[in-house]
């Protein structure tokens, strides 16, 4: 089963980390991103640039309205994801528990994966 | 989480909110801030015991509050002051911790810090010291640190930016929308201000530091403002220029100049934010000198190799800028982009009616030298470094520029024996 990883925080406070605070997040984290994708249970994964410089398309109205800002004014925010290939819900949660105590705060969502379509241009993901 | 350097992460991020509530709560800054001075304490304690909020914002305001509260009755019982005095808000006072901040004050609270911080009846210098202070929460011997002065006249000055304030009267009402817009342009300002401090001492310095707190002031100023292009210009603007800070300076703290910088070190995720922030202001088509200069840095950004340069965008956006904007310094950026497109002959043309207005800037003398000895007029090349060094304010620029003159003396020196 295929389960998406959505993580989300406050990203005032992420983007409060030092340098050294957030280099040594992100290599705890890839010693875990190595470790599953040797294990072959690791799809792509990204960290998003904050919501200030997001856009939404509302598509309520005609023709769809272009609006500065994420979807959605929430006090945490979805900051990045994984994509992970695992057994059941027992295995998502923890692998979400290992990047849990890789990476303070904030919240995991583990969500099903209902259709994949991988990157299939040529050379992408090098 | 529950770790120092985390709690201290947690505690600077919330600051700007929390402090703005508590604001709300006891109109007095000094109040406000011992409040949540307070309430910070009590977390280093409680977090690691309880283990760490789930909002630790609200956790902070609301601790904060009782204990100003507290305070304010052991007070009021040695002295039979009216508590009405410090506590605009006494019914507020019992409302229970489950009653979570109410997340419509955000916006407010934060900008009549801002604003605060930014009164017109302060000077540009007690501005910068104030917002670094109060909002982003340096300490005095920090901001002293940063701005070269010693500690004592640091805290004299944010002690006397605090009593104008005072002094001021502010109402505590949100401004119409008129006088929004003015505070905006000058919250804007200071914060550019706080960003070219640090910039020209560059990455190395204690000073450098001002380049991330000022683009996180930005950041916050864009949050509370999201579909303002000039605030986009403005984050935009100062990240695409720190993306560079590693390349900026060799070991020896001599500045590189852009198109000899390893384009390698500079910072592509701040490249990328920087990109995007132009990319949505463009959209808005209400262009202002902040979204130009960014565009500007945009060009530079984007382009792998110094060769590789849109010098006749540059060009072209030096002049939009030069209409907003009308300033010799612009002109004089304009002529390098000139330089690089006609040659040096027009750049020389472009820049020698500024020369009455520029007679004490370092940088007409290296860029006007640089272009004459493009041209092989060394004499005049010479005399031109000669002025630059003369007005240099850091060693390092004069340092910069006597390498072009030795190399000038080297090239003109007689041929030696091979010859």
């Amino acid at each position: 089963m295929r389960y998406a990883i959505l993580c989300y925080h406050d990203e005032d406070v992420v983007w409060s980390w030092s340098k050294e605070q957030d280099q040594a997040v992100m290599s705890r984290l890839n010693t875990i991103r190595e470790r599953l994708t040797k294990a072959g249970k690791l799809g792509p994964s990204l960290r998003l640039l904050p919501t200030t410089s997001a856009t939404t398309l509302r598509k309520s109205e005609e023709p769809p309205l272009v609006i500065d800002g994420p979807f959605a004014e929430t006090k945490e925010q979805l900051l990045g994801f994984y994509i992970i290939d695992v057994a059941d819900l027992d295995e998502a949660l923890a692998v979400a528990r290992e990047l849990a105590a890789a990476n303070p705060g904030g919240a995991y969502e583990i969500r099903p994966v209902a259709v994949y379509n991988p990157d299939e241009r040529s050379g992408a993901g090098s | 989480m529950t770790d120092l350097a985390w709690m201290e992460a947690a505690m600077i991020a919330a600051r700007p909110q929390a402090l703005g509530a508590l604001l709300r709560y006891f109109r007095d800054l000094d109040t406000a801030e011992e409040a949540f001075q307070d309430a910070c304490l009590r977390a280093l304690t409680a977090w690691p015991k309880n283990g760490p909020p789930r909002d630790p914002t609200a956790w902070l305001i609301l601790v904060g509050r009782n204990a100003a509260l507290d305070g304010a009755r052991r007070r009021a019982r040695q002295a039979p002051l009216p508590a009405e005095e410090i506590l605009s808000d006494l019914d507020d006072a019992e409302t229970p911790l489950a009653d979570r901040l109410d997340d419509s004050h955000y916006r407010d609270d934060v900008l009549r810090l801002l604003f605060m911080c930014c009164h017109p009846d302060l000077p540009a210098t007690q501005q910068i010291a104030l917002a670094l202070r109060i909002v982003s929460g340096l300490s005095v011997k920090e901001i002293a640190r940063a701005f070269l002065v010693s500690e004592a006249a640091m805290e004299q000055r944010i002690t006397r930016a605090k009593a104008r304030i005072a002094d001021a009267d502010i109402p505590f009402e949100p401004p119409g929308t008129v006088e929004r817009a003015e505070r905006l342009a000058a919250v804007a300002a200071m914060i550019y201000l706080v960003f070219n401090e640090g910039y020209s001492a560059g990455a190395g310095s204690p000073r450098g530091e001002l380049c991330g707190e000022a683009i996180r002031l930005a950041r916050l100023l864009l949050r509370l403002f999201p579909t303002e292009p000039e605030i986009m210009g403005l984050v935009a603007l100062m990240l695409l220029n720190h993306a560079r800070a590693a390349a900026r300076f060799d070991q020896t703290g001599e500045a590189i100049l852009l198109e000899d910088q390893d384009r390698g070190l500079w910072d592509g995720k701040l490249i990328a934010e920087g990109l995007a922030l132009v990319d949505k202001a463009m959209r808005h088509r209400r262009p202002g000198p902040y979204q130009v200069q960014a565009a500007i840095a945009a060009l530079h950004a984007r382009a792998s190799e110094a060769r590789d340069t849109d010098w006749a965008g540059i060009d072209a956006l030096y002049a939009a800028l030069e209409r907003l904007q009308p300033s010799p310094v612009v002109t004089l950026n304009r002529a390098v982009a000139v330089g690089k497109l006609r040659g040096p002959e027009a750049a020389l043309a472009m820049i020698e009616p500024l020369a009455p207005r520029l007679a004490g800037y370092f940088h007409f003398f290296g860029a006007k030298g640089a272009f004459l000895l493009q041209l092989g007029r060394k004499d005049e090349a010479r005399e031109a470094f000669d002025r630059a060094i003369a007005l240099a304010q850091r060693p390092a620029e004069a340092a910069h520029i006597r390498r072009h003159l030795d190399r000038l003396l080297r090239e003109s020196a007689p041929p030696s024996g091979e010859g």
